[in-house]
């Protein structure tokens, strides 16, 4: 089993690297230090939220809620920003208004029962209803935002932006957890198989709702580095993210019935997209084209996913909503 | 502890017993009340012009909606639909451009859709994917093209015959939209309710296996069901199109959302094995009603939305909480 995620995640390296070739040999200024670490800057968000998100999938659940979370947290942070509470408190505070929206998800998951993929379409647009609300549609732009507030994200740090720092660092503490923590463990367990994690005395409800939790929280702290990033916040910020997230979850090579994914797999997924998003502009392609790409490689991955997983001699018949 | 008498009954409850402890007849409660609180807010809501035209809030939606239940009732879902719309809506532009008439476009439209559900329906039906991640992906694909061929432009100016459609009467305030979703409510109904394809959709929903040894075609029946989506969707289009008079990249964007939502609150059980058609029909009427009634006392959209956030979740998990006590 091992041998196969190893081989399936060299095959992906492989085709980003002969995509990244193939741009280079036309395009050379692309794979300079400068930009590369511009598109791994870019893909950021990206990677935070992924994560959150793998933690979810783990668990056979599914956050379609984490771009409406972002985009609230954001306009939160902007707004408190724009009341004069000091940058220190402002970070926290998006985070933990991202993991408490989390919360509300993993609760109604946990202890009302409903499946996942209802409560996040639900709940998508009551935050982001939440947000109309609160502002009446309108925006906040840069000038309405303090330096400080907007610099934090682009600070450079030995040549890489804060934002692509925390990244890293999100990355690297989630790789850790997931594979020696306890909690970690529990989530493969549960999304491996729920009956024998019951057995194995973990609570399947408590584990999704902590991987909620997680993916709330990394959800509001990007919303926080997106909108000082961007330097603006509205309704709409970041619409339809939380595709392009479940996109970088299935191409990293997360399976979508649970219990299976890497960070390192999901690391890959996200630089493949990134590298996709940044290089259709230089290689003149209409952006228009990234919604038909992102869905074309969902749709590869996945397939791609089952033919290898595909056990013999049984039938597939529940779907992971199951 | 008192001794529990479980009393067995001999026979089975008459059908109206029945009925009045079902979901529909609670979906028929509901829709009064929100009939009366909508006549006493506003004095415009009992007009029967303004009523016709609150009908058009939901008929596209149902439309798509009742094929939409009989795919959840299998264990499926499509969350592909308004990208369906969007690119049958495209197609439709592209054909108009090239001169074709009504006739050809309302083809072009119904074949795209049919064409997106087959795509479907192989993925899901044929390479066994989960139908959720699929159609998460050729949601995107699908507006995606439309994307691709517009980018920020539109297409306008389609004929005007064309517009019957989606703003035509077919007699005095009953419009073509009304006729064409009771026909469809009809037809949907037979199919679910009074066939054995329909025996064979709540068979598979309940348990794919047990219905693969007792002789189903379970990857065929799935085929189909993504087929009538598909279909439904892409008469919703030429509607939609037709009353809209254009096509934009973004058209019906989130539409899946409320589809899902009317199933839902029609009584389909998300997780498969159950729900009607007459459910979805009320459903329909009932967002139709709180739509338009929010509409007349001046509720921005955004505002209802977040109301069908809270009703999706709402329609789930209350009756969830109560069976638990």
């Amino acid at each position: 089993m091992k041998a196969l995620m190893k081989s399936r995640e060299a095959l992906l390296v492989l085709v980003i690297v002969v995509m990244t070739a193939g741009i280079a040999y036309r395009f050379p200024a692309f794979v300079s230090i400068g930009n590369l670490a511009n598109v791994f800057n870019d893909t950021a968000p990206l990677m935070i939220l992924a994560v959150g998100q793998m933690i979810v999938i783990l668990t056979k659940c599914i956050d379609l809620s984490v771009a409406a979370t972002l985009a609230l947290s954001g306009m939160v942070a902007a707004l408190l920003n724009g009341m004069g509470v000091p940058l220190v408190l402002i970070v926290p505070m998006a985070v933990a208004l991202g993991m408490g929206l989390g919360m509300v998800n993993g609760l109604l998951v946990w202890k009302a029962g409903i499946p996942s993929i209802v409560v996040t379409l639900g709940t998508m647009t009551i935050y982001r209803g939440i947000i109309f609300l609160m502002t009446g549609g309108k925006w906040i732009n840069a000038h309405e935002m303090t330096d400080g507030f907007k610099a934090l994200p682009r600070l450079p740090v030995l040549g890489l932006p804060v934002m692509g720092w925390t990244a890293i660092a999100i990355l690297l503490a989630f790789g850790v957890v997931l594979t020696r923590s306890v909690l970690g463990r529990s989530f493969y367990a549960v999304g491996g198989n729920p009956h024998a994690a019951v057995y194995a005395g973990i609570n399947v409800g408590r584990s999704q709702f902590a991987a909620f939790a997680i993916s709330g929280a990394l959800a509001g702290l990007t919303g926080y580095l997106w909108v000082s990033r961007y330097a603006v916040a509205y309704v709409d910020v970041a619409g339809g993210f939380e595709l392009d997230v479940v996109a970088a979850c299935v191409i990293g090579g997360v399976s979508i019935a649970g219990g299976m994914g890497s960070v390192t797999g999901l690391f890959l997924g996200c630089i493949f997209l990134g590298i996709i998003k940044n290089a259709l502009p230089v290689i003149g392609i209409s952006p228009f084209w990234q919604m038909a790409i992102s869905g074309s490689a969902i749709i590869l991955a996945v397939a791609f996913n089952a033919l290898q997983n595909r056990p013999r001699g049984r039938i597939i018949l529940k779907q992971a909503e199951a | 502890m008192t001794a529990q008498v479980r009393i067995v009954p001999d026979r089975l409850q008459t059908g109206f017993a029945r009925f009045l402890r079902s979901w529909e007849a609670l979906l028929i409660v509901v829709l009064v009340l929100i009939f009366l609180a909508n006549s006493f807010a506003s004095p415009y809501f009992l007009n029967v012009w303004n009523l016709s035209d609150a009908t058009f809030n939901f008929t596209e939606k149902a439309m798509i909606a009742f094929a939409m239940a009989m795919l959840i009732i299998a264990g499926e879902i499509d969350l592909s639909v308004a990208s369906i719309i969007a690119l049958a809506s495209t197609a439709m532009g592209i054909a108009m451009s090239a001169g074709f008439g009504t006739p050809v476009l309302v083809g072009v439209g119904l074949t795209v859709g049919l064409l997106c559900g087959a795509v479907n329906g192989f993925l899901v039906a044929g390479l066994k994917l989960p139908s959720i991640v699929v159609t998460i992906g050729t949601m995107s694909l699908f507006r995606g093209v439309s994307y691709i061929i517009l980018g920020d432009e539109a297409f306008t100016g389609y004929p005007e015959s064309f517009a019957f459609f989606g703003q035509g009467y077919v007699w005095w305030v009953v419009s073509f939209e009304l006729v064409l979703f009771a026909l469809l409510a009809v037809a949907f109904w037979a199919l679910q309710h009074r066939s054995t394809f329909g025996r064979a959709v709540y068979a598979i929903g309940n348990n794919p296996t047990a219905a693969l040894f007792s002789g189903i075609r379970v990857d065929r029946v799935r085929f189909i069901l993504f087929l009538l989506t598909g279909l439904t969707s892409g008469i919703a289009a030429v509607c939609l199109t037709s009353r809209l008079g254009s096509t934009r990249p973004s058209i019906a964007a989130g539409m899946e959302l409320e589809v899902v939502t009317m199933v839902v609150l029609g009584g389909v059980n998300i997780l498969g094995g159950s729900g009607s058609i007459p459910g979805v029909v009320l459903a329909a009427f009932i967002m139709g009603m709180v739509t338009f009634g929010f509409g007349l006392l001046n509720v921005p959209g955004i505002v209802m939305s977040i109301f069908l956030g809270f009703l999706l979740i709402g329609v789930i998990a209350v009756p969830k909480l109560l069976r638990r006590k």
